[in-house]
């Protein structure tokens, strides 16, 4: 058995209740420790932990980072999860589980510089990192040992040190032969956690629910549940004619997950595949010059995020959540990739103004999709000599924030809605 | 209404208002076609609210009266007798179904009143004009390809038929853009033709317009007022609603400072670049062209699959300025190839900038082409 102190990052003769060089007591012990090298990082309750990192008064209290009454939960810290909050859960049940909570409206752009410091701790570990969101990513660590004179668990447990003593907040390490395996070891011992699993994965995720395998949801689980399957060990056991018969073209490669295995490479190269945002309001909304009023500025932001990724959208997708919170979307095709604000909105209005009339709405969103990269955005063509005229206004705009601040120049359309609610 | 038509007759005549049938069936009495006897003549009539269909056939008449029955049903019914069978239709009036017989075979079909039936009125139609059919076949054929399917800029979504001047000549003319093309082409501009609002034809209406057209040699009448456009081919009327919109100021962006001129076979180009194209697994299948003194050479890339190039040497091309390399989608250069004759022309500014396209032979006709970069 291989073992390694999470303190003192050296390596073990054997597990032990506590390190004999340093006396630290989180030792992590796996047969294959030193030989695994793909990581799955995930920052414990990250908006949150941002926060207590940016005002150390509040480590003690339980903080939750979300808008309003009428908003969700952002990102909930460990202290408020102890009363029962969870991310995405409305918020006034989340103040009525945790009456005491500090409650902070998220500061996106202070959660972009932590996620970027964090990166930047990455970088000099492996060429090989891909970040999945703000808050999460995968490395391939495999022939780094001779570069860091360290096996990859070594370098982990040292870089999550790093991340707590620069950065101030904690992370959770999954470490596996595979990026699916890696996933659920990150998932397993949060918070700043360090997990391990090799050969013996299968075995300890036959018990699991089925719905633990990301892109297993709920109306999967239903329908493998019909058919008698709700454990992963379940799953795994099926051949790939008894899986494709009971779970349709997907069913082989969903039995295949269930046993652990996963061949997806680490992609460094950027994998957004879609960019979005979108609002909960105050009050349920009906009326289409009020929803309009909150698309905007979403259209704004969407804008803003794809230059800020350097991406073009030749596709977006309208989202509404009614007021008996069933969501859905449309989705639109444009004729040629666009970042502007102008042009996301008045492709998204007409689409939105179709759905006026029988309900209202508690939510807003706008999503990019169909992604191109920058250099083809808002070229105009043979029927728009419109569009390099909005490119040069909307430079002209956000040199001005860049400058005076957000709130230096804006649309008239742009006055109406009251503060947003929640991101 | 009774009448007696023959098989051939009513056949065609209901094969073409079948294709105006509404085929979503919202509204239930747009799936029938209209049938109506007056003074001896027998018309047959379907629409989609958006175009309209009215078309007059030789049959004997017997009693005036109109009634409307499934447009589907009754094609397929007339459509299986015997080739030369002679057709009775016959409606005492009121609720009764139509009857119909066919030598030995009769059958019943229920009919609804035309009540429910929508007028068919064009209004006021202010300019009206002849052009011969096969002119019109010309306009619709060279500018129908470029015609935009975007939701967006749906005064993208059909033809530009407008009256302009060229060269000092008043002349009609037909443009239609998807932003990434452009197609131009006019003809000489007919009489009473001068002064017509510039109206949008929808790409539906041309699609219909154009299959009338496919048999006929005559003049076609049209004529038209700032919101309905209506076409006279011989026994048939078609009137269609014209799209409420503005179309873009096209002059603008038709080169005009366009210097490098590059003639080729259209043929030997068109294979071509099917033949480089072919290698692309891309949507778009971007084909660049590099083009030097008498020297033309078509490649393309694929990051799967390898290149492919191939030469055009002075045997099929010319071409005397500065080289240059450019890039378009194949399917854009496929288009607009299709529409000239014997040697295609290609008018460049840079690598980045619109290129215009035409016939060597007929300047009549003009195309511009976005580049892609490649």
């Amino acid at each position: 058995m291989q073992a390694l102190c999470r303190d003192c990052d050296r390596a073990l003769a054997a597990p032990a209740g506590s390190c004999p060089h340093c006396g630290g007591h989180r030792i992590v012990a796996h047969e294959q420790l030193f030989e695994l090298a793909i990581a799955h990082v995930d920052c414990d309750a990250f908006y949150a932990s941002v926060e207590k990192a940016y005002r150390p008064e509040l480590r003690d209290r339980p903080v939750i980072v979300g808008g309003g009454t009428r908003g969700v939960v952002a990102a909930c810290c460990y202290i408020a999860r102890l009363s029962g909050v969870r991310s995405a859960m409305p918020m006034f049940k989340a103040l009525k589980l945790c009456p005491d909570a500090v409650v902070i409206r998220p500061d996106m752009a202070r959660y972009a510089e932590a996620a970027r410091a964090v990166r930047a701790l990455m970088a000099p570990l492996t060429p090989l990192v891909q970040p999945l969101s703000i808050d999460e990513a995968v490395l391939d660590l495999s022939g780094t040992q001779a570069l860091h004179n360290a096996p990859p668990a070594a370098v982990l447990s040292r870089f999550a040190r790093a991340v707590e003593r620069d950065i101030g907040i904690t992370i959770s390490v999954g470490l596996a032969p595979n990026r699916l395996l890696a996933k659920l070891a990150a998932e397993r011992d949060k918070p700043r956690g360090f997990y391990v699993f090799g050969a013996e994965a299968a075995a300890i995720l036959a018990p699991e629910p089925v719905g633990l395998l990301p892109g297993i949801g709920p109306a999967m689980q239903r329908t493998l549940a019909a058919r008698g399957i709700t454990r992963l060990g379940q799953l795994a056991g099926l051949s790939s004619r008894e899986a494709m018969r009971l779970c349709g073209p997907d069913g082989p490669h969903l039995a295949a997950r269930a046993r652990g295995e996963d061949s997806r490479p680490v992609d460094p190269r950027r994998i957004t595949k879609s960019i979005s945002a979108e609002m909960t309001f105050e009050t349920d909304l009906r009326d289409l010059a009020k929803l309009e009023a909150y698309l905007w500025p979403l259209c704004e932001k969407l804008g803003r995020r794809l230059r800020a990724e350097g991406f073009a959208a030749l596709g977006l997708t309208l989202k509404l959540k009614t007021s008996d919170f069933s969501s859905f979307t449309r989705a639109i095709k444009l004729a040629n990739p666009t970042m502007l604000p102008d042009l996301i909105f008045s492709a998204a209005q007409p689409v939105l103004k179709r759905e006026i009339g029988a309900s209202s709405f508690r939510l807003i969103g706008i999503g990019a999709s169909h992604l191109v990269s920058e250099r083809l955005a808002d070229q105009g063509d043979l029927a728009d000599t419109q569009t390099p005229r909005l490119v040069a206004r909307q430079t002209a705009i956000d040199d001005l924030r860049a400058r005076f601040g957000p709130g230096a120049i804006g649309k008239g359309r742009a006055l109406r809605p009251a503060k947003p609610s929640a991101v | 209404m009774k009448l007696k038509a023959d098989r051939a007759t009513l056949m065609k005549a209901l094969a073409h208002v079948q294709n105006v049938v509404e085929k979503r069936n919202t509204i239930p009495i747009l799936a029938n076609v209209l049938l109506a006897v007056k003074e001896g003549r027998l018309s047959i009539a379907a629409t989609d609210l958006e175009i309209a269909l009215i078309e007059t056939v030789a049959a004997s008449t017997s009693r005036d009266g109109a009634i409307t029955v499934p447009a589907a049903t009754l094609y397929e019914i007339v459509r299986r007798q015997p080739e030369h069978a002679e057709i009775e239709l016959d409606h005492p009036g009121g609720d009764a179904p139509l009857a119909l017989r066919a030598g030995r075979y009769a059958t019943k079909l229920v009919a609804i009143s035309t009540d429910e039936f929508p007028k068919l009125d064009a209004g006021k139609l202010s300019h009206k004009f002849n052009i011969s059919a096969h002119a019109l076949r010309g306009l619709i054929d060279k500018t129908r390809f470029a015609i935009s399917t975007e939701e967006t800029r749906y005064y993208l979504n059909g033809i530009y038929l407008h009256a302009a001047e060229h060269e000092g000549q008043p002349v009609l003319r037909a443009v239609a853009t998807d932003g990434h093309r452009l197609a131009r082409v006019q003809e000489t501009l007919p009489e009473g033709a001068a002064g017509m609002p510039g109206v949008i034809v929808p790409r539906k209406t041309v699609g219909e317009l154009r299959k009338l057209l496919e048999e006929i040699t005559d003049d076609v009448e049209i004529a038209l007022s700032e919101t309905r456009i209506q076409f006279t081919i011989s026994t048939m009327k078609l009137t269609s609603k014209l799209i409420d919109g503005t179309f873009p100021d096209y002059n603008r962006v038709i080169p005009v400072g366009n210097d490098k001129i590059l003639r080729v076979g259209t043929k030997d180009f068109s294979d071509a670049v099917a033949r480089v194209s072919a290698i692309s697994s891309e949507r778009h299948k971007p084909v660049k062209l590099s083009v030097g003194r008498d020297l033309l050479v078509l490649s393309a890339t694929s990051p799967e699959q390898g290149t492919a190039s191939e030469e055009l040497d002075s045997d099929h091309v010319a071409y005397e300025s500065t080289p240059i390399e450019i890039g378009f989608q194949a399917r854009y250069l496929n288009d607009v190839t299709e529409q000239v004759g014997n040697e295609v022309e290609f008018v460049f500014a840079d690598g980045s900038a619109p290129t215009l396209v035409r016939d060597a032979a007929d300047p009549s006709a003009i195309f511009v082409l976005m580049p892609m970069r490649v």
